[in-house]
């Protein structure tokens, strides 16, 4: 085998180390004191200058947190993390959300770096020049949303896009009425952690009938040391609205491990459809498994009404550890769910991933196609549960879950779960793991491509099913970064 | 200070405890393993859903009740009892409530090659080929092994001399026979020397209306280019729990195959663990469960890939009628050295009664890169389109369901490959169908 052995030779000679984000910014910030007790959960409810029954809610989930056990079922082995050695606010010192000219010079550099332009005349110039169409943004930087832009052109449409911070205050009862709905306080461990001490994140309501003007997305960056960052979306669509959001995440390259516990509910009324695409690109830690982010995130998205949709698109190539499972919950008669997934993990990277479909109304139906591709020394899990309840007659499911390996150190794996307790459900499923073909390689290079550009163009046909649903902006990016998390893994 | 958690013991795990009282201080290694099985149940108890591998047939729950460890069996009751593959030419071994009966056992003349005895003679004759026994355990806790393991007298042991080739299958009919509900334990080794080929068969029956309780493990030693084919019968009765535990060990380029039609007991639970240790050796798994009324039925399978070149198949059918339940979980480890592997698996499920339940989990875990897996996993109703083609050249609905469901389950039962015992299997499958009406 020869090309095998050039894929391995290859592994080794080159360096996993590329993280282009890796840079660290060097701002004033406010913290609050280390560790995690009732007083940082009143620290924080009280910076965000929130209502009483919301400092009630944090303190209730953190109550129970402090009852609640990590879980060890996933295929994941780390460390135990010292909660006490953590940091759970962390704000730049300069006021925030005033206007654009307020911003920390610094922190707009940090994000012209990641290439994402905060000035909206900036950013028009520049989707004016390439004809794109217009991307609104909220970047969180640490605890705290930073900027928010477009702000007033999506009021006009009626969108509200901001800080969950700010809406907790400006739409108190929006918020009450559906936070914590989908993702209940007390679901699992990291969920919990996140309602006691989460800090900012994005705040989405699509009014009735409205297709938001623009894609949404929101940019995440850890900056400081020692911090964990919990950010909570809540994205609504009302009845018959459309949105689509974007979320990226990058953050320094450190040695030691950072903790990032988000939660994301997304609500989909009647005929409402939302589309989330994530690109997270979290330092993964260096080429000896050093560093990097627990990407841990309970992602879920409830169909509540009837013929609503949702569809999850994730691109998961950073984080030393990825726990994930972005999942729908098809109440409503007619819903669909979509799971569109692509990790790739190389070094001593771990993912486990996957999604849940529940399916509960009628006429339900969910696809899943899930991309796992593993190199170096990784583990990459595929874990997922389709179900039919009683009620859900006539409820469809199509899953193709397929894994790639690069490397013989490197390990893949597949877990799905099929309940169906309902006789007219048809569920499908269908797995497979190989290696890149040598035939696939040999005709390549046969044709001039060096190995590793032709591993990369195999890799991008074996996930284009994925990247098809990406929307175009997102799309270009990360098959982008799918040839960089390769490098120095195939040959 | 610590207080010390104790689980609270259900009533069958009180029960189970009380017989496991018992145990001789032997010293030998059989002792030994006895205890170490006894403890690890005293330690664990009863698997319940928040064991992984437990998750769809919580025994916690399911085993309710607590009965007594089964006594011998009169002759004439069990002579009346066993009735599977009679029809089958065949070397019968009757075991009845976890005992061989020597009466009805045909133990005599056996052919160049083929050593058979029974576990209980083997043990008191100190039998080195008992040196094999629970050489292949699983890397888990297992409670329906542990049980047998710590519980079981008796059984077969059977020994095929390198390069046998027996033509003609044994047959061990287990039977439950008394008037009350009793627990039954027999452990059998199946040893087949280099070169050598061999069919196994097996069967499982007892009365319809007692909640009796029927553990059987199997371990099958497969030497290298051997031959072994599998064939397992399970009609236990209605009220019935059956657990039952097959271990694998694969030798170099050997064949291995084994089929199991399931259609009896209240409860059932299958594990089949394989081990693949030798290079190019190719197994295949399969098994067909014909659940209704409120019947339950778990086939666990783990394919341990540790050597390289190594296939493996399995294909698992579940019919499911009225408010039963069906469980598969397969899993395919490829480890590191196990290059070349080819491994599918498939399993597929019909589910005629409305409020049947089947739940799927397939597994692959896989560590070596030059390798094909896949499986996948279906389940739904009969299809319309089918149904329709046949209602529409006059085939009443009944039997145009009999016949659909009659082609679903034949294409597993096809892959036994000894003529007598597929037939007699595809005709017990025939039969549930006929009896669903």
């Amino acid at each position: 085998m020869p090309a095998v052995q050039e894929t391995v030779d290859q592994v080794r000679s080159l360096d996993v180390d590329q993280y282009k984000y890796g840079f660290f910014t060097d701002i004033e910030s406010e913290k609050a004191p280390k560790g995690l007790n009732e007083d940082t959960v009143r620290f924080i409810s009280a910076k965000k200058d929130e209502p009483e029954w919301m400092l009630e809610w944090r303190l209730e989930a953190f109550r129970r947190w402090q009852t609640m056990q990590e879980p060890e079922w996933a295929r994941v082995s780390y460390p135990r993390i010292d909660y006490q050695d953590l940091y759970y606010y962390s704000a730049p010192k300069r006021p925030t959300q005033l206007s654009i000219d307020d911003i920390d010079p610094e922190i707009l550099k940090t994000y012209e770096k990641l290439g994402i332009p905060l000035r909206e005349r900036d950013a028009l110039l520049g989707i004016e020049s390439t004809g794109g169409s217009k991307v609104a943004v909220d970047a969180v930087f640490d605890s705290v949303s930073v900027a928010t832009t477009f702000k007033e052109e999506l009021a006009k449409a009626g969108v509200i896009f901001m800080p969950i911070s700010e809406a907790i205050r400006e739409y108190p009862e929006l918020v009450r009425k559906y936070l914590g709905s989908v993702v209940p306080v007390t679901d699992n461990y990291f969920a919990t952690l996140n309602s006691a001490v989460f800090s900012d994140g994005s705040f989405v309501y699509v009014p009735k009938g409205v297709r938001c003007p623009m894609e949404l997305s929101t940019y995440f960056r850890i900056n400081e040391r020692n911090t964990g960052q919990f950010e909570r979306t809540l994205i609504i669509a009302d009845e018959g609205a459309y949105v689509s959001y974007l979320e990226g995440c990058t953050a320094p390259q450190r040695d030691e491990n950072q903790l990032h516990a988000a939660v994301v509910e997304l609500v989909a009324l009647a005929d409402a459809e939302i589309k989330y695409s994530t690109v997270q690109n979290w330092y993964p830690g260096d080429k000896d498994g050093k560093g990097g982010i627990y990407n841990f995130v309970t992602k879920r998205g409830d169909c509540r009404g009837d013929r609503s949709k949702i569809s999850w698109t994730q691109v998961e190539t950073g984080s030393a550890i990825t726990w994930k499972y972005p999942s729908c919950i098809l109440r409503g008669d007619n819903s669909q769910g979509e799971f569109y997934s692509i990790a790739i993990s190389n070094g001593y990277q771990q993912v486990d991933s996957g999604t849940k479909m529940i399916h509960l109304g009628k006429n339900t139906s969910s696809r899943i196609i899930s991309k796992g591709i593993a190199a170096g020394h990784s583990d990459n899990t595929y874990r997922g549960l389709v179900s039919a309840h009683r009620k859900a007659t006539g409820a469809r499911n199509f899953t193709n879950c397929d894994s790639l390996l690069i490397g013989d150190k490197c390990g893949a794996h597949t877990v799905p779960y099929i309940e169906s307790k309902n006789s007219s459900a048809q569920f499908e499923h269908e797995a497979t793991t190989s290696k890149i073909s040598d035939d696939q390689l040999f005709y390549c290079r046969q044709r001039g491509l060096d190995p590793e550009e032709a591993t990369a163009l195999i890799v991008n046909g074996f996930v284009k099913d994925v990247l098809q649903q990406l929307p175009m902006e997102f799309a270009v990016e990360a098959q982008k970064l799918i040839a960089v998390s390769l490098e120095g893994s195939v040959g | 200070m610590n207080a010390d958690i104790r689980p609270i013991r259900t009533p069958a795990e009180q029960a189970i405890l009380a017989s496991l009282g018992g145990l001789p201080a032997g010293g030998d290694r059989l002792a030994d393993l006895r205890r170490a099985a006894a403890r690890s149940f005293e330690e664990h108890g009863l698997p319940h859903r928040r064991v992984e591998e437990w998750k769809y047939t919580d025994l916690r729950t399911l085993m309710r009740e607590a009965v007594p460890l089964a006594g011998p069996a009169a002759v004439a009751q069990a002579d009346a009892a066993a009735r599977l593959l009679r029809g089958v030419e065949a070397r019968r071994i009757v075991v009845a409530n976890g005992a061989v009966v020597p009466e009805l056992s045909d133990l005599a003349g056996l052919e160049e090659g083929l050593r058979l005895t029974t576990l209980s003679a083997a043990l008191a004759s100190g039998d080195e080929v008992l040196s094999r026994l629970g050489g292949i355990l699983p890397g888990r806790y297992d409670a329906s092994l542990a049980l047998n393991t710590a519980l079981a007298k008796d059984g077969v042991v059977i020994v095929v001399a390198p390069g046998a080739k027996i033509e003609r299958p044994v047959h061990v009919a287990h039977v439950f026979a008394g008037e009350s509900a009793a627990a039954s334990y027999a452990r059998s080794l199946v040893v087949v020397g280099a070169g050598a080929s061999f069919t196994y068969a097996e069967s499982f029956e007892g009365p319809q209306g007692l909640a009796y309780q029927a553990n059987a493990a199997t371990e099958f030693v497969v030497g290298d280019e051997a031959h072994l084919d599998v064939v397992r019968l399970q009609e236990d009765g209605a009220g019935a729990f059956h657990l039952a535990t097959l271990l694998f060990d694969v030798g170099r380029q050997a064949q291995v195959h084994a089929f199991t039609l399931a259609s009896g007991a209240a409860v059932a639970r299958t594990s089949l663990y394989a081990t693949l240790s030798g290079e190019g050796s190719a197994v295949g798994f399969n098994g067909a469960s014909l659940l209704k009324d409120r019947q339950h039925n778990d086939a666990t399978l783990f394919v341990d890939h540790q050597a390289p070149g190594c296939e493996s198949r399995e294909l698992f059918k579940t019919v499911l009628d009225d408010t039963s339940r069906g469980v598969f979980q397969g899993k395919i480890v490829v480890r590191q050295a196990a290059q070349k592997t080819d491994g599918r698996m498939m399993s597929r499920a019909l589910l005629l009664g409305d409020d049947a339940e089947m739940d799927n989990k397939p597994e692959l875990e896989i560590f070596a890169d030059d390798v094909q897996c896949g499986h996948g996993a279906t389940c739904g109703a009969i299809d319309d389109e089918l149904l329709f083609y046949l209602r529409a050249r006059g085939i009443p609905l009944t039997e145009a369901q009999s016949l659909l469901v009659q082609a679903f389950v034949g294409e597993a039962v096809e892959t036994v490959e000894h003529d007598g015992l597929r037939e007699a299997l595809l005709e017990r499958a025939e039969g549930w169908l006929k009896a669903r009406g």
